[in-house]
């Protein structure tokens, strides 16, 4: 073999894992008795080792800064799109609250007519829901946005809804005694406040669920 | 690593500016760098190395994510500095006529440095000199050259990210590598 372009290029296909066995055999044998071959292989060699000595060089400090500052800005609502999608369960529970609270509100609204859950044997007198003496109620009583006056006896819970309990005398002459109300042989709940309102549901949703659990 | 940066690519996507940095923080070295060494001037070479992540940012709908992040970047990076180094070579023509002067071109402005390759080994440090032959070489071959020694990127990733096909990657790589024997042999 002659010390030609085709050594040459036996080399450069060396150096970039290019050979056939074959070839790389050729090469080999030729380099053992090629000085010159010898030298030219061994200095590419080494330039490529130089080439590789050279220091590495890091980017200027605050290079990604300039870069973050120099980025074309993203659009305002992109941002608080990506932070939705960041904390799903904090969007899920700020649409719940916001949907819960507003179906809440409207309901308060809407819930201003005087409602009593039982009619059977109670007066009703404006907004007053009288049980009259000697009238007993069976089961629970629930007045909304009215007053109630318990002459007689409630087998029952009472709840009043935006409504006060009236005494006895009170509404008769106007005095201030300390005469009992009707008998009520169960819990007396007073709701007025909107808090109150809600809180009471909540705890009529819980007690609904606990009693159909049992 | 390369999960983390194609993660980081895919929030970038949707319009996670955010999740850009630790894109540009991963690969800063490595683009700079290759910039420098392509235009033997940290001060150019910031500017390009910037340009590029700009770029990639700006295009990032165009990265196919099937491929390598690196060899997209690679390749803005490289089309930078390439067309910065066609923007400033009629600053160096050496043979354009120096004004006021007759027929002085600016070959006659240079002072002549003969000295022997040995001795400019000597009076330089051996980094700087080999730095500045990588500078010398054209930037088809140089390019090549530090994508294959200095990042060590396979030939068929040399193709890719220089979009021409792998043969004339490996008669480039030849050509590139006798350049730089002949200049380092006095080494």
């Amino acid at each position: 073999m002659k010390c030609d372009k085709d050594v040459v290029n036996l080399m450069h296909g060396y150096l970039d894992d290019d050979l056939t066995k074959e070839d790389e055999t050729k090469l080999r044998n030729h380099l053992e008795d090629c000085e010159a071959c010898q030298k030219h292989f061994h200095e590419l060699k080494r330039s490529i080792t130089l080439l590789k000595s050279v220091e590495q060089v890091k980017a200027p400090e605050n290079f990604t800064k300039q870069v973050m500052q120099n980025l074309p800005t993203e659009k305002k609502h992109k941002k608080y799109v990506r932070w939705f999608k960041m904390h799903p369960v904090v969007t899920a529970a700020a649409i719940f609250f916001v949907l819960m609270f507003s179906g809440l509100f409207t309901a308060w609204e809407q819930d201003s007519q005087l409602t009593v859950s039982k009619q059977e044997d109670i007066i009703i007198k404006g907004d007053t829901v009288i049980v009259p003496e000697g009238v007993t109620v069976e089961g629970d009583l629930v007045v909304k946005n009215g007053n109630l006056k318990i002459e007689g006896t409630v087998e029952g819970d009472v709840t009043l809804i935006n409504g006060k309990l009236l005494k006895k005398e009170e509404s008769m002459n106007g005095d201030v005694l300390l005469a009992s109300a009707g008998d009520i042989n169960g819990e007396f709940k007073q709701v007025n406040q909107i808090f109150d309102w809600i809180l009471y549901h909540l705890n009529n949703f819980f007690k609904s669920i606990f009693s159909l659990g049992e | 690593m390369d999960l983390m940066i194609r993660e980081k690519i895919k929030q970038v996507k949707k319009g996670d500016q955010a999740a850009y940095e630790d894109v540009v923080m991963y690969y800063q070295d490595k683009i700079f760098q290759h910039c420098y060494r392509m235009l033997g001037n940290a001060h150019e070479a910031e500017d390009i190395a910037q340009e590029a992540f700009i770029r990639a940012y700006v295009n990032i709908h165009s990265y196919d994510e099937k491929r390598k992040f690196s060899t997209w970047l690679y390749r803005i990076a490289t089309n930078l500095t390439i067309d910065r180094i066609r923007k400033r070579k009629p600053d160096y023509y050496l043979d354009a006529e120096v004004k006021g002067t007759d027929g002085l071109d600016m070959y006659s402005q240079l002072a002549t440095n003969e000295r022997l390759p040995e001795e400019e080994v000597q009076g330089m440090e051996l980094q700087s000199y080999i730095q500045d032959e990588i500078s010398n070489l054209p930037p088809k071959y140089r390019s090549i050259i530090m994508l294959r020694y200095l990042e060590e990127f396979s030939l068929q990733e040399i193709s890719d990210i220089l979009d021409i096909p792998l043969g004339t990657v490996k008669t480039r790589i030849h050509r590139g590598r006798e350049a730089l024997r002949k200049k380092l042999r006095h080494v």
